[in-house]
């Protein structure tokens, strides 16, 4: 697979590192109430769809830059590709 | 029993004589009835088994498997049919064992030769921890009532001659041996368990995508599939790589993430491995099937993936492996590779468990590793389903072992399913 990197182009995805799914950005807040919960469902669960999947990828062997590719988990093709610094942005994340 | 008969050398010298003319399909292949007590979704490895051991030795009837494609076609088709009990944890090997003691009595129960062959397996080690390990692992092993046998180099070399023993990085030091692991025909277990199960009555319905699942109440009422309604009074899952595909239907998130794992095959040798090795300082393991050709794989490929088919560089990987472990694999000829959707969970071990939904069970979460556990967990699925009781050995596969902190993580990588 090869991955756009949004700075430094087409780059092989085994420069990379897989984490898994993008929603792992959006980290609940511990000091809420039924942080506990909260944090069981973010950390064990999944879901894990067999179609388009935005998920994290580090390019560990590159600019240590963290993205968000949306890639469909039942061919493998990559659609699009995003610093996930501009994703947490656009959540409402300071960094 | 009816249908196939019985399967004897004397009635296939019986068969010789007159023809041929008296052999029988297997197994039925019957319409889909209104409703059933039991319908299991998912014709694979341990669908099969569940319904085998559910009639056998549950004594449960009306009961169906809904496969979406033919039986058989999914990973218990696809995998390189290792079967072993050399776990460490408490929750896992006593299940393991078990599974392992209904592999040496299985060809005679379901009277189907499925050429289950203790060749043994040995896991090298190449470093003093890593012996260490190994120790503390056999002695668990044995404290379950499991074999194993702490190998030196020499008694190694002994077996393997042809392996790298003096790599500068990763030099040989010895292996664990189990003996009584070794390999077993995965077809064929498919097949013996479809047959067994037809004989006592099961249904086995194919081409039968299950395509939602009905509820009333907080109950289960049956499913939706290609072929229409069928109702239901327990619904037990086992769709392996599928399994949050299913579980999607009834609003269920899982600790799980389905991931391509890639299988090769070189061409036919002749007899040069007669067990199972595993590299220990790469992933790579290998095994020689009775026609002749090197059984091997190694690592997951590492990203979500529903595409029965992985990507080059674990290719690569995989080959490095065996060129490092075995150099002389380089003079083989790869003849073919394929891939399979494993159901990794977060823990790296299975669940078989109820679910918050009267009467649906489920079974999965079995990672690379689950041909080996194939008549356990169907043993012990079918105990579930038809006592509303975890079986003894089954006690610490559950969903809530994660929200109370009881994870059965034998690699210790954490919530990280492409690690296990
Ligand atoms: C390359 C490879 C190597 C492996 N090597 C080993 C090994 O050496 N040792 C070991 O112990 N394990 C190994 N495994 C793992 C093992 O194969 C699996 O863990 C095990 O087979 C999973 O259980 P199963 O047999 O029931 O799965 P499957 O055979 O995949 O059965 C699941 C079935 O469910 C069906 N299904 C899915 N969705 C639906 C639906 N909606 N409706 C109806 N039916 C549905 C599928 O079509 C499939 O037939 C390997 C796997 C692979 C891919």
């Amino acid at each position: 697979m090869i991955i756009n990197h949004p700075i430094l182009g087409p780059r092989d995805a085994q420069e990379f590192v897989y984490l898994g799914d993008a929603a792992l950005i959006a980290r609940p807040d511990g000091l809420a109430p039924g942080a506990q919960e909260a944090f069981h469902d973010y950390l064990y669960l999944r879901d894990n769809p067999a179609g388009l999947h935005r998920e994290l990828w580090y390019h560990e062997q590159g600019d240590r830059s963290w993205l968000v590719v949306t890639r469909n988990t039942l061919t493998h093709e990559i659609t699009q590709v995003e610093l996930a610094r501009d994703v947490a942005r656009s959540l409402g994340r300071s960094k | 029993m009816f249908g196939s008969g019985h399967y004897s050398g004397f009635r296939v010298i019986k068969e010789a004589l007159t023809g041929h003319k008296g052999w029988r399909p297997a197994w039925r292949d019957p319409e889909p009835q209104k409703s059933y007590d039991f319908i299991i979704i998912g014709g694979g490895g341990h669908g099969l088994a569940t319904a085998y051991y559910l009639a056998k030795q549950f004594n449960q009837s009306r009961i169906a498997v809904l496969e979406k494609g033919y039986l058989g076609g999914g990973n218990v088709g696809r995998n390189t049919t290792i079967i072993r009990s050399n776990y460490l944890l408490d929750g896992n090997e006593p299940f393991y064992e078990f599974s392992l003691k209904l592999w040496e009595g299985l060809e005679q129960d379901f009277n189907f030769n499925a050429m289950v062959s203790q060749r043994g397996i040995l896991n090298l080690y190449h470093t003093d921890a890593q012996r260490d390990a190994y120790t503390r692992r056999g002695n668990a092993m044995i404290l379950h009532g499991a074999d194993a046998d702490l190998l030196d180099r020499d008694q190694v070399r002994a077996m393997y001659p042809f392996l790298n023993f003096d790599n500068a990085r990763f030099p040989i030091k010895g292996g664990l041996a189990q003996r009584r692991g070794g390999t077993v025909r995965h077809d064929a277990v498919a097949w013996g368990y479809a047959r067994g199960a037809d004989q006592r009555g099961v249904d086995l319905i194919q081409n039968c995508e299950v395509t939602g699942i009905r509820t009333e109440n907080g109950r289960v009422t049956g499913v939706d599939t290609s072929r229409g309604f069928i109702g239901a009074k327990k619904v037990g899952v086992a769709v392996a790589g599928n399994s949050s595909r299913v579980m999607a239907h009834v609003g269920m998130r899982l600790p799980i993430e389905s991931h391509v794992l890639q299988a090769f095959v070189s061409e036919g040798l002749k007899p040069l491995i007669d067990g199972v090795i595993t590299y220990g300082a790469g992933h790579f393991y290998v095994s020689q099937s009775d026609k002749g050709g090197l059984v091997f794989g190694g690592d997951i490929d590492g990203y979500n993936s529903y595409a029965q088919r992985g990507n080059m560089p674990v290719v690569e990987d995989v080959a490095e492996g065996g060129m490092s472990l075995m150099p002389m694999i380089g003079r083989a000829r790869l003849l073919r590779s394929w891939g399979g959707i494993m159901d990794m969970s977060m823990d790296g071990s299975p669940i078989i468990d109820r679910t918050d939904i009267d009467g649906l069970y489920f079974n999965g979460g079995w990672c690379y590793g689950g041909f080996k556990a194939t008549p356990a967990s169907g043993w012990c699925f079918a105990h579930l389903l038809a006592t509303d009781k975890p079986h003894e050995t089954a006690t610490a596969y559950r969903f809530d072992r994660f929200r109370k902190g009881l994870m059965i993580d034998e690699k210790g990588q954490g919530a990280q399913p492409n690690l296990h």
